[in-house]
């Protein structure tokens, strides 16, 4: 199972280092990463395999959303399901 | 493949535009509750509630979090009451109704409907002392709601039932009086009521459905109003294209959760109810996208152009995205749970004349509506009267949901809360129909040919 990770917000040290910290450190591959600057706000997508994941999806979503809070910045992790029904016929 | 702009217009319709789904209903059959003893029937329902849907909220949160979409109601619908109660020799429908609500609150749903009776040709056993609970019913207990079919396009009109629910609706008010005249905010007074409608007040499970099903009602108001605001000049072959586009992503979300809800719980699914369900919150009304098309106020001349446009597209848009579409599908105009709609009845720019025509071409009908305390029976009747004939003669579900707002006059406000919302006591005429609904009988179902 793939999962969406989406990064939003004030561009500012360490952001791509502590999330893909937190996926290594939980078994979380990361399989693609793309990342703009739209205005002055920092905008990262990355595609991540959970299928190997030592914990429950919901809980990694809480620390991501954690992290997020610590780093003013909005972090979700959402199933990559939600973006091929809403975006794909 | 999924592009970058997808992903962040997803996530900016959930966090800023308001996108969610608004309700997973699980629709219960309880015929196979019947019994003589009507304590043996309560008991018979309470286990088969709390058996079927024991993890129906659980399962809603999950999907939820997985996902990031937030699930605002998750819900039961039982099989319309008065044919459960046709079946007891002491028809104390109100013993059911406290039977349904000790289930919601063992479930955690935060709504329970089918507390309800379809009479649109004539009462059957049960119908009358169902119909008569009501008030009572709504008053004692919190989560059920109540509903009552009074006429088809292939029946016509029970204006027998139409007066008895004028009745119904003031008395319902009178008894709660004391909580912000709550009852009548939870009981729907129906013409050609959809069986397997999601929302709430009106939802009921209809005897033609299986025994347990998954129906999910999707929503979205904020993010066709933003669509709209981004497309900025463009004529209304675009604007209706846009809602198309729109209305097709928000249904495919709904069918995801419906198709994984039904997938976890193990229990068939049913339909998607592709709606524009409005609330409270500033953004998520149905009232701006009307005014976002060039409308000045919600109510003006236009209005009614407006949202048939926008009812159409919304269909046509999700019709596509899910494999089986029910339910009202459609616009809601709710008055006092749509802040646009609110502020239009506040200046006096939209009144319940013009909301009459506007249910002409919208889902439902007149609903969430507070009227002057000391309107009649026969009044509200007439109301009822009047939607009911919207609804046979153009063969579409229309409603009634007004509320006497006891002890209130023209512009005072009464406020329920939370997605119920609160508004201003609208004005009514004040000329009498009640020789008209006095005299009972029915209204001959109309004709099929011939239209104009």
């Amino acid at each position: 199972m793939r999962a969406v990770i989406t990064v939003v917000g004030k561009d500012t040290v360490g952001i791509l280092s502590r999330v893909s910290a937190e996926c290594a450190a939980h078994k979380i591959n990361v399989e693609e990463v793309t990342q703009s600057i739209l205005r002055d706000m920092f905008a990262m997508i990355m595609m991540v395999d959970i299928e190997q994941s030592d914990i429950p999806f919901t809980e990694f979503a809480d620390n991501l959303e954690s992290i997020g809070k610590d780093m003013h910045l909005s972090i979700h992790a959402m199933h990559e399901d939600l973006f091929n029904a809403m975006h794909t016929i | 493949m999924l592009n970058a702009h997808d992903i962040l217009e997803t996530i900016q319709m959930i966090e800023e535009e308001n996108l969610d789904v608004r309700t997973i209903t699980m629709g219960i059959s309880l015929l196979d509750c019947c019994h003589s003893d009507i304590d043996v029937t309560c008991q018979k329902i309470y286990d088969k509630i709390t058996r079927y849907a024991k993890d129906l909220v659980k399962t809603g949160e999950q999907i939820e979090r997985e996902y990031g979409i937030p699930i605002i109601n998750k819900r039961i619908s039982v099989t319309p009451i008065a044919m459960i109660l046709a079946s007891c020799e002491n028809r104390d429908a109100v013993k059911i109704a406290v039977t349904l609500e000790k289930a919601a609150l063992a479930c955690g749903v935060n709504f329970l409907g089918g507390f309800s009776a379809l009479v649109q040709k004539g009462f059957g056993p049960g119908d009358r002392e169902l119909i008569e609970a009501i008030p009572e019913a709504l008053a004692v207990t919190e989560h059920i709601c109540s509903s009552v079919n009074i006429g088809s396009t292939k029946t016509g009109i029970n204006m027998d039932a139409v007066k008895l629910m004028g009745q119904t609706v003031r008395r319902a008010a009178e008894l709660t009086a004391d909580k912000g005249c709550i009852g009548p905010a939870k009981l729907v007074v129906f013409c050609n009521a959809p069986e397997d409608n999601p929302f709430m007040a009106g939802a009921f499970h209809g005897a033609g459905e299986p025994d347990c099903v998954i129906n999910v009602g999707v929503s979205g108001p904020g993010v066709v109003r933003a669509a709209l605001a981004k497309a900025g000049d463009c004529d209304l072959t675009a604007v209706a294209d846009l809602i198309k586009k729109t209305a097709f992503k928000i249904t495919r979300m709904g069918q995801l959760v419906a198709t994984e809800a039904s997938r976890r719980l193990g229990v068939p699914f049913g339909i998607v109810d592709l709606s524009l369900a409005p609330t409270p919150a500033v953004g998520d009304s149905v009232a701006y996208i009307l005014e976002e098309m060039g409308l000045e106020c919600c109510g003006c001349h236009g209005t009614t152009a407006a949202l048939a446009l926008l009812n159409d597209a919304v269909k046509k848009g999700g019709v596509m995205a899910s494999s089986h579409v029910g339910g009202l599908s459609g616009a809601f105009i709710p008055v006092t749970e749509d802040a646009g709609m609110i502020e239009a009845s506040r200046c006096g720019g939209l009144t319940i004349q013009k909301l009459e025509a506007m249910t002409a071409v919208c889902s439902v009908g007149l609903d969430m509506i507070n009227i002057p305390g000391d309107t009649p029976a026969e009044v509200i009747s007439a109301i009822i009267a009047d939607e009911a004939a919207i609804g046979m003669v153009n063969s579409k579900t229309t409603a009634v949901r007004v509320i006497p707002a006891i002890g209130m006059n023209v512009g005072d406000e009464l406020s329920f809360g939370g997605l119920l919302g609160g508004g201003p006591v609208m004005p009514l005429s004040t000329y009498s129909p009640a020789k008209f609904i006095n005299r009972g009988g029915r209204i001959p179902a109309p004709m099929q040919s011939l239209k104009n």
